[in-house]
C-alpha cells in the first residue's frame, strides 16, 4: 500500500523512487522523500507509538516534530523521531516502549489504574517500609524511559566544521527568503537554513495563508531565486540547535554539526500550531490542521475521508478548504468564536459557500473512539457541544457527528525557543493570543509569523525589513536593545483562541501528551500549592518530556493563568534551553581527537623494551624490561645502576621556560619564593612557587642564563597551568618580560651516576672539572656536537648533569650518549622517583596536597622573608604565627623487616586514640639502601626521628615504621 | 498497588490539601527570618521548627521554592570525603537522607546506587585511596576496587576508553551513594515547616539587612541585625539566616562581611529518556564527566564547573560537545543517543571546597554558603546543623571547621581532591 493524491505542487516525495520498509513487521512501500510518518500514514498505518504513562495509541499529531508520538528504533538506534527522519530503504522499524508490540502493548493496562495515579503520586507511596522502595523503583524504572539502548553499536565517528557569515537567517519560509533575498542584495554573505527538506516553509503545506489563489507559482519562483543568488547559502535539512551568545550557534543537518558564527540573525522561525483540550483529544486521527496539510501538500497523502475541523481561527476555513480540494468530507467546521465576534472571511464565505455546515459558538467535548481498550486507534465521531456565556461547552446540548478524523486549528505560538536564548524577551498581546517578541538585542532580529505578521504580503515586507536591517548594522550594535521589530505588519485579528480546553469530566483531555497529562493534573496540582509555573511545571512535568513542551506549554500556562485569576503576562513562561529538537551525542562529540606526546627519544624507549605510562598527554617510560627480571627487580636494578655506574633518563616532559627582558629577575622574585634578582649568571636555584593563600603550587630549578635571560624548568603535570598563571601575574603587574614556554621545543635528559663526568667530558669541550662546573652551576655549550643547557643537579643524589637540547637534536645526543660506552644504562621514571625518594626531594602534588604549605613539608628554607613581596608572602606570615597541624617526614622499616608494608596514602593511626594523625605520600618496599623507606605527613608532636608510627595497611594490619631524617641516603644534594 | 494510592482511586473528590500556605503579607516581627526557599533554608526553617520548637519563622525566596541550585543540580548525594570534618559532616546528611522520605512523609526517590570515582593513573587511584582509607577509619563504607570489579558493576563501559583517554587503573567505590529527586526534598521540607506554622513567601526578595552598631571603631564589622527589608516591606527579627547559595555576595554587600567566595557557572545536561541500564553512578575526574540515570530513564550528566566567573546561567556549546566526547570515551555506544536539554547554574565556590556556615561576627546574623557544586547532599545536615546554630546562637559540633573565621586563621578544610568534579 502507498496511498497518494495526484501530483502537489511543491511535494517533497520522488515518486520515481520507491522504498520499502517494514513497521512492526509489517510491510511498507514509501517515497524517497518521506518522513517515516509520512510514510506509515501511506500505508495506513494510523497509530505510529503508545503514550508513555497509560499506553494509549497516538498517531501522527504535528507532522513536524512538535509532538513526540512516534519513537521508533530500527534496532540499532532508538527513539528515531518518526517526523524527522527521513525514508531509507530496508528500514526495519519499531515503536519503542511497548510490552509485545504496538497493537497489542499489555502496558495498555496502566490506564485502568490511572485513577489511582493523579499528578504526583509516586511522591506520595512506595517509601513505607524503606526496604521496599528499591523493589518499586525497579519496577517504576523498567515502566519509564522509552527506547533501549544498545550497547554493542559502535562508537559514531562523526566530523565537526565550522562556518561564518554576515546574516544567518533561520526559517526558509516566505519570510525568511525575503530576508534573505534583502539582506543578500544589499551585499551581505546570507546563511539560509530549515529544518525541512526544502525550502518553502508554510508556503509549500499553507499555500501562503490568506492569499487567496495559490501560492505555489509565487513561491516556486522565490526558491529560484534565493537558490540562484550568489551571496546566498542555502542550508535545508538543518536544524539550528542552540544559540549560545554572540551569534554562535549549533546547526546540525543529521549527519554532523556546525559550528557557525554570524554578524547578525534573522529569526523567521515561524509558529507552531498549538492544540485544543477534549475528551479522548489524543485519539489516532486527531490532529493539527498543519499537520492534515502537510500530509497532502508535503506527501501528497490524503489525511481523512470523513473530517471535521475545530477552528478557533481564519485558518481552520483555509484548511477546510484544503481537505474538500483533495476529496476530504468535511463534515463540519466547528468554530470556537460566536458569530457576532467574528468578522466574515473570504475563507469563511468559500466555505459557507460549499455547504459545509458550519458550527459557530461551538466544541468538541469529545472524540469518540473506534474500538475499545487498547484497540481504541481512530476517531469514529465527535460529540459537539455549545459553548455557553462562561466559555465552557454546554454537554446537556451536544450533537454527534462521525468521521474518521479531526483537523484542529485554533492557534499558533512563535517557534521561540532560539529567541529566548538569543535574549528576546516575549509579551503576551491579549487581542492577538499570542506571544509577541517585545525586547530584541540588538543583530537580532525577528521576521513572519513568529513576529506576530500572518497576511502574506505583509510577511514578505517583514521580511524583507529584516533582512535589510540586518544586513545594515553588521558587527555593530553591542548596545543592549535592538530596534522595535513591530513596524505595523502584525494581525489585527487573533490568529489563536484565548482558551481552546474543555474539560470532560469522563475522560482525559491532554494537555501534554509527552507525558500523558490531563487537565484534572493542573487543577489538582494547583490545589496542593503547585501554584506558579515554575512549581507546576515541576510537580506535574509538564514540558519536560521528549517534545520538551512545545505543543504543551502554552497550554499549561492560560490554565494555569485561569486558576489563578490572572493574566498570561502575570503567570509568566518557563526558560527556554538549547535544544530546539534533541541532538546526537555523537554528533556533539565529533571524531574525539585527543592529543598525545611523545618525546623525541620515544621510538628508542620502545625500541629498547621500555614499559609505556601516560602521564597527561605525555608518553614516558615507567621501566625497561629486562630478560625475565619482574617488573621490581627491574626498578631497583636501574636504580643500582645509577647509584653504582651510569644512568640515562628522558625528561623531554620537565616544563621549559624561558624568562627574558629587563624585569625577568625581578619577576621570577615575585613569583617564586626565594631570591634570583641577585643570583650569578651561570648560577642555578631550586624554587618553589605558592598560591595567594601559601599554598606549594609548583617548583622546579632556575638558571640565570645572562643578565636577563633565565632558564626555568617546571613539573610535567603543571607547567602548563603554571605558564598560564606567570602569564596573568606578568598582566597584573605590568612587568617587561617575555615569557616563552618552550616545553616542546626542547627535548632534556639527565645523565646520572659517578661515571657521568667522565662520560660527558669525552663529548664536550666545557670544562667540568668541579671548581669551573660546580654543583648548582648551570653553562652553555656544545655536546656532541649540539648547542646545550647544562645543568649539574643532584635531583637522583650522584654526579650528574641534565642536558636539555632543541627536540630535533634530542634523539641525536642520546644515542650518543648511549653509545660512549662505560656502561651507561636508560632508567624509567620509576627509578627516578625511587632515587629522588632516598634522597628526600618531594614531588609536588604527589607528597603535596591542595593544602601544602612550605613549613609542612620542611622547605620553609626556600621562603626569603628578607624580601618585600612574593605571592602567598601575606598568608604565610599569618600560618607562621600558629602552630603546625602536620610535617612530612622519613620514615623507613628495619632492614630485613617481614611485615605488612603500606601504599602510598595509607593513614598514620593513633591506635590508643583511635585517630588519624598522618599519611603515608611516598614509599618504597625496596631501595637501593637495603630497606623500606618512604615519606609521611605526621602530627608534629610525631616528626622527632626515632618516633615509631603505626600505618594502617589495607585489609586493617599495622605496619610500624620509624621517623628518620632526610635525606635517607646521603647523595649530591638540590638544597642550598 | 501501594495502600498509599488506593484513597485516590476510591474518592470521587481530590482531597489532597495544599502542602503550604499561601501568605499573603509577612507578619511585623519574626523571630527568625531565613532568606532563601532553597533545600537549605527550608530544612533549616523545618528543623527549627520541628526540633528546635521555634516556630515562628519566615522563609523568604525571591522567585519559587527550589529555583536555585536545589532545582538545577544533578542531585548526587554521598559521603566519601577527604577530610574528617567534611566525611564525618556528609555522612551525617547521608544518614538523614536515608530515612527523610518517611521522615517528611514523602517520596524523594532517594535512591542508593553505588558510586564509582574512576582513576585514569596512578596518582589518581592514590588520591581515591586516600578518601578510602579516611572512610573507612570513620565509617563510611567505601572501598578502592580494581577493574573487574568496575566491569562487573558496570558492563558496558570501555575501561580503555577506546583508546582516547588514558586507561581505568581502579576506582574508589562507594556504596551508598545515591540520586534523589531534587525538587521533592525543597517541597517536602517546605511542606513539613509550613505545617508548623512557618510562613512561606514566594516571589518575595529581600533587598537590605538593617543592623544595629554595626562597623566598630577598630573597623571590624559587628553589631547585631535588627530585621530585613523586603519588596513586601520591613520585617523584624533578631535572628536572620542567609542560605542563599550562589546568590550571598549580594547578602554579603549588605551587612558588610567579606568571604573568599567567587561565583562560577556549572553545567549539566540530560538526555532522552532511556529503558534503565545504568545502575550506578560513574564519575571521572580525570575526563571531568559524571553520569547517571535517573529513575525517569534519562542521562543526568555533567562535568567540572566553569573555570571563569560569571553570574549568568547561559549554557554553552563547548560544554556540550566536551561532555559528550567523554561519555562516548566511557560509552562508546552513545553516540546515537539524544541530548535533550542543557542548563546551568551558580556555584559559590571557597578556595577549600568546603562550605561556610555558621555564626558570625554580626550578632544573629547567621551564614550558610560556600555550596559550591556540592550543596545538594548537604541539605538535610545544614538544615538540621544551622537550625541548632540559630537556636543556641552557638556553632553546631558538626560545623565548628566551617566556620568564616577559618580563612583568617588559614584552617582550611581541604576537600578539593574530594569534591572538584564528582559533586
Ligand atoms: C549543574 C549543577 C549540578 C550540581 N550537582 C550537584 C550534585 O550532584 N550534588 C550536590 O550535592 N550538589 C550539586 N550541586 C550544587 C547544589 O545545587 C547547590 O549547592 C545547592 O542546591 C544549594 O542549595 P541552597 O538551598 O543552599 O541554595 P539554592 O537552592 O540556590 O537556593 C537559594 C535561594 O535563595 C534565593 N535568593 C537569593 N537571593 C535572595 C534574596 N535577596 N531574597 C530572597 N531570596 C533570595 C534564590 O532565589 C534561591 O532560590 C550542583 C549544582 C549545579 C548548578
Amino acid at each position: 500500500m502507498n496511498n497518494r493524491l495526484p501530483k502537489q505542487a511543491g511535494e517533497w516525495i520522488d515518486r520515481s523512487r520507491e522504498l520499502n520498509f517494514t513497521f512492526e513487521g509489517m510491510s511498507c512501500r514509501g517515497y524517497q522523500g518521506d518522513v517515516i510518518t509520512s510514510a506509515l500514514y501511506a500505508n495506513g498505518m494510523r497509530m505510529v507509538g503508545r503514550s508513555f504513562k497509560y499506553h494509549r495509541a497516538r498517531g501522527s499529531y504535528s507532522m513536524a516534530g512538535h509532538d513526540a508520538h512516534a519513537m521508533l528504533t530500527d534496532g540499532v538506534r532508538t527513539n528515531i523521531r518518526g517526523d524527522q527522519v527521513s525514508l531509507e530503504s530496508g528500514m526495519n522499524l519499531r515503536a519503542v516502549n511497548t510490552a509485545g508490540g504496538l497493537k497489542r502493548d499489555r502496558l495498555n493496562i496502566t490506564e485502568r489504574f490511572s485513577r489511582f495515579m493523579p499528578v504526583g503520586f509516586y511522591y506520595k507511596a512506595f517509601y513505607k517500609p524503606r526496604w521496599l522502595f528499591p523493589f518499586h523503583e525497579k519496577q517504576m524504572r523498567k515502566v519509564a524511559g522509552l527506547g533501549a539502548i544498545n550497547a554493542n553499536n559502535a562508537p559514531t565517528n562523526s566530523p565537526k566544521d565550522y562556518a561564518w557569515c554576515d546574516v544567518l537567517v533561520i526559517g526558509g519560509g516566505g519570510s525568511g527568503m525575503s530576508a534573505a533575498l534583502a539582506a543578500a542584495d544589499g551585499g551581505a554573505r546570507v546563511m539560509l537554513v530549515d529544518e525541512g527538506l526544502k525550502l518553502g516553509g508554510s508556503l509549500v503545506w499553507q499555500g501562503g495563508g490568506d492569499h487567496g489563489g495559490r501560492v505555489e507559482p509565487l513561491a516556486a519562483a522565490m526558491v529560484a531565486k534565493v537558490e540562484a543568488h550568489e551571496n546566498i547559502e542555502v542550508r535545508c535539512s538543518t536544524m539550528a540547535g542552540g544559540y549560545y551568545g554572540d551569534h554562535w550557534m549549533g546547526l546540525f543537518n543529521g549527519e554532523k554539526l556546525t559550528k557557525l558564527r554570524a554578524k547578525s540573525v534573522v529569526f523567521a522561525t515561524g509558529v507552531i500550531e498549538q492544540p485544543a483540550v477534549f475528551g479522548n483529544n489524543d485519539l489516532p486521527g486527531v490532529m493539527l490542521a498543519s499537520a492534515a496539510q502537510r500530509l497532502m501538500r508535503l506527501f501528497a497523502i490524503k489525511p481523512f475521508e470523513q473530517a471535521v475541523v475545530l477552528a478557533g481561527n481564519d485558518d481552520g476555513y483555509r484548511a477546510t478548504l484544503d481537505l474538500l480540494d483533495v476529496g476530504v468530507v468535511v463534515k463540519a467546521v466547528v468554530d470556537l468564536r460566536r458569530e457576532d465576534d467574528v468578522l466574515s472571511t473570504d475563507a469563511m464565505a468559500q466555505v459557507r459557500a460549499t455547504g459545509v455546515a458550519v458550527r459557530m459558538g461551538c466544541g468538541i467535548y469529545e472524540a469518540q473512539a473506534r474500538g475499545t481498550g487498547r484497540d481504541r486507534i481512530g476517531v469514529a465521531g465527535v460529540v459537539v457541544c455549545p459553548l455557553n456565556d462562561d466559555g465552557e461547552l454546554d454537554a446537556k446540548r451536544c450533537e454527534t457527528i462521525a468521521c474518521d478524523g479531526v483537523a484542529v486549528s485554533v492557534g499558533w505560538t512563535p517557534n521561540a525557543g532560539l529567541l529566548y536564548q538569543s535574549g528576546v524577551r516575549f509579551v503576551y498581546d491579549d487581542g492577538l493570543e499570542q506571544l509577541l517578541p517585545d525586547v530584541v538585542p540588538a543583530t537580532v532580529f525577528v521576521a513572519g509569523r513568529a513576529n506576530g505578521v500572518y497576511a502574506w504580503t505583509d510577511r514578505l515586507r517583514d521580511g524583507e525589513r529584516a533582512g535589510l536591517g540586518a544586513a545594515g548594522c553588521l558587527g555593530e550594535g553591542n548596545g543592549e536593545v535592538g530596534e522595535g521589530q513591530d513596524v505595523g505588519g502584525r494581525s489585527k485579528v487573533a490568529m489563536s483562541h484565548g482558551y481552546p480546553i474543555f474539560e470532560h469530566p469522563g475522560k482525559k483531555n491532554f494537555v501534554d501528551f509527552d507525558e500523558d497529562l490531563h487537565l484534572k493534573d493542573f487543577v489538582n496540582a494547583h490545589q496542593e500549592g503547585y501554584d506558579n509555573i515554575e512549581l507546576m511545571k515541576r510537580y506535574s512535568t509538564v514540558g519536560m518530556g521528549p517534545s520538551q513542551g512545545k505543543i504543551a506549554n502554552v497550554n499549561s500556562v492560560r490554565i494555569l493563568a485561569k486558576l489563578n485569576g490572572k493574566t498570561i503576562n502575570e503567570t509568566g513562561t518557563t526558560t527556554s534551553r538549547p535544544f530546539y529538537q534533541p541532538v546526537p551525542i555523537g554528533h556533539l562529540a565529533g571524531r574525539r581527537f585527543h592529543p598525545m606526546r611523545h618525546t623525541p627519544m620515544h621510538d628508542w624507549h620502545k625500541q629498547h623494551g621500555a614499559v609505556m605510562f601516560h602521564a597527561g598527554a605525555w608518553y614516558r617510560p615507567e621501566f625497561y624490561r629486562n630478560g625475565s627480571m619482574s617488573r621490581e627487580d627491574c626498578i631497583l636494578s636501574e636504580a643500582m645502576h645509577v647509584r653504582k655506574s651510569l644512568g640515562l633518563i628522558d625528561l623531554s616532559t620537565l616544563g621549559k621556560l624561558f624568562i627574558c627582558g629587563a624585569d625577568a629577575g625581578a619577576f621570577l622574585e615575585r613569583l617564586y619564593t626565594g631570591h634570583f634578582a641577585s643570583m650569578k649568571i651561570g648560577k642555578q636555584r631550586y624554587a618553589v612557587a605558592l598560591d595567594e593563600t601559601g599554598v606549594m603550587i609548583e617548583d622546579g630549578v632556575v638558571s640565570r642564563l645572562s643578565e636577563d635571560r633565565y632558564y626555568v624548568t617546571a613539573t610535567s603535570s603543571g607547567v602548563a597551568a603554571f605558564y598560564r598563571e606567570m602569564q596573568r601575574w606578568a598582566l597584573v603587574w605590568g612587568m617587561d618580560v617575555t615569557l616563552i614556554n618552550a616545553t616542546g621545543q626542547y627535548a632534556a635528559m639527565n645523565l646520572a651516576g659517578p661515571k657521568s663526568r667522565e662520560v660527558l667530558a669525552g663529548l664536550t669541550d666545557v670544562d667540568l672539572s668541579n671548581d669551573a662546573f660546580p654543583f648548582l652551576g648551570t653553562r652553555e655549550g656544545m655536546v656532541a656536537g649540539v648547542q646545550a643547557i647544562m645543568m649539574r643537579v643532584g635531583f637522583v643524589g650522584e654526579l650528574g648533569y641534565e642536558l636539555h637540547v632543541p627536540a630535533n637534536m634530542g634523539l641525536r645526543l642520546w644515542e650518543r650518549l648511549m653509545d660512549a660506552g662505560a656502561g651507561i644504562r636508560p632508567f624509567g621514571v620509576e627509578a627516578q622517583r625511587l632515587l629522588r625518594l632516598e634522597m628526600g626531594h618531594l614531588i609536588i602534588s604527589h607528597d603535596t596536597d591542595a593544602l601544602t604549605h612550605p613549613d609542612e613539608a620542611d622547605i620553609g628554607w626556600a621562603l626569603a622573608d628578607d624580601k618585600p613581596f612574593y605571592v602567598g608572602q601575606r598568608s604565610i606570615a599569618v600560618m607562621r604565627k600558629q602552630t603546625l597541624e602536620r610535617k612530612l617526614v622519613g620514615i623507613r622499616w628495619e632492614a630485613g623487616y617481614s611485615g605488612p608494608l603500606p601504599e602510598e596514602c595509607h593513614l598514620v593511626i593513633d591506635e590508643v586514640r583511635h585517630k588519624m594523625v598522618g599519611r603515608v605520600t611516598s614509599v618504597a618496599h625496596r631501595s637501593t639502601l637495603g630497606y623500606a623507606l618512604g615519606m609521611a605527613f605526621v602530627h608534629p608532636d610525631m616528626a622527632r626521628p626515632g618516633t615509631k608510627i603505626d600505618i594502617r595497611v589495607d585489609g586493617g594490619a599495622m605496619s610500624r615504621a620509624e621517623v628518620v631524617a632526610l635525606p635517607h641516603h646521603d647523595g649530591e644534594k638540590q638544597k642550598g | 498497588m501501594p495502600f498509599g494510592l488506593i484513597k485516590f482511586g476510591l474518592s470521587k473528590k481530590y482531597s489532597e490539601p495544599r502542602m503550604f500556605r499561601k501568605v499573603e503579607q509577612p507578619r511585623d516581627a519574626y523571630d527568625v527570618v531565613i532568606i532563601g526557599g532553597g533545600g537549605h533554608g527550608l530544612a533549616a526553617a523545618y528543623y527549627l521548627a520541628n526540633e528546635c520548637g521555634i516556630t515562628n519563622v519566615a522563609v523568604i525566596e525571591k522567585g519559587y521554592l527550589g529555583g536555585g541550585g536545589t532545582g538545577r543540580n544533578t542531585a548526587i548525594v554521598r559521603s566519601n570525603y577527604l577530610t574528617e570534618d567534611g566525611a564525618r559532616f556528609y555522612q551525617k546528611s547521608v544518614e538523614l537522607f536515608q530515612d527523610l522520605s518517611r521522615t517528611l512523609d514523602f517520596n524523594m526517590f532517594y535512591s542508593q546506587r553505588g558510586h564509582f570515582t574512576m582513576a585514569h593513573s596512578p596518582a589518581s587511584l592514590r588520591t581515591q585511596r586516600w578518601r578510602a582509607e579516611v572512610n573507612k577509619h570513620l565509617g563510611i563504607d567505601s572501598e578502592v576496587v580494581g577493574r573487574d570489579f568496575i566491569k562487573k558493576m558496570v558492563p558496558e563501559i570501555d575501561l580503555d576508553c577506546g583508546g582516547h583517554q588514558p586507561p581505568i587503573h581502579g576506582a574508589l567505590f562507594h556504596p551508598p551513594g545515591a540520586i534523589a529527586r531534587h525538587d521533592a526534598v525543597a517541597w517536602a521540607y517546605a511542606r513539613g515547616a509550613d505545617r508548623k506554622g512557618v510562613d512561606i513567601f514566594q516571589q518575595t526578595a529581600v533587598t537590605d539587612i538593617e543592623i544595629e552598631g554595626g562597623v566598630n571603631m577598630s573597623g571590624n564589622v559587628g553589631g547585631r541585625v535588627v530585621g530585613v527589608h523586603t519588596d513586601k516591606g520591613f520585617i523584624k527579627a533578631g535572628k536572620v539566616l542567609s542560605a542563599v547559595a550562589g546568590w550571598t555576595p549580594q547578602i554579603q554587600r549588605m551587612v558588610g562581611l567579606r568571604t573568599p567566595l567567587t561565583i562560577h557557572p556549572l553545567q549539566a545536561m540530560v538526555t532522552e529518556p532511556l529503558k534503565p541500564w545504568l545502575n550506578t553512578i560513574v564519575v571521572s575526574a580525570s575526563l571531568h564527566t559524571y553520569v547517571s540515570q535517573s529513575s525517569r530513564g534519562e542521562l543526568v550528566t555533567g562535568g567540572s564547573l566553569d573555570p571563569y566567573e560569571l553570574t549568568s546561567t547561559r549554557s554553552t556549546l563547548e560544554f556540550a560537545e566536551g561532555l559528550s566526547g567523554h561519555l562516548m570515551d566511557l560509552f562508546p555506544f552513545l553516540g546515537d543517543i539524544k541530548v535533550m536539554r542543557q542548563w546551568a547554574g551558580l556555584c559559590d565556590m571557597t578556595p577549600d571546597f568546603s562550605p561556610i556556615m555558621g555564626v558570625t561576627p554580626i550578632k544573629g546574623f547567621y551564614i550558610d554558603a560556600g555550596w559550591g557544586t556540592w550543596g545538594f547532599k548537604a541539605t538535610p545536615v545544614s538544615g538540621y546543623a544551622m537550625a541548632h546554630t540559630i537556636a543556641n546562637d552557638a556553632d553546631h559540633e558538626l560545623i565548628k571547621a566551617f566556620n568564616l573565621s577559618r580563612f583568617g586563621k588559614f584552617r582550611l578544610v581541604g576537600e578539593k581532591g574530594a569534591a572538584s568534579v564528582g559533586h
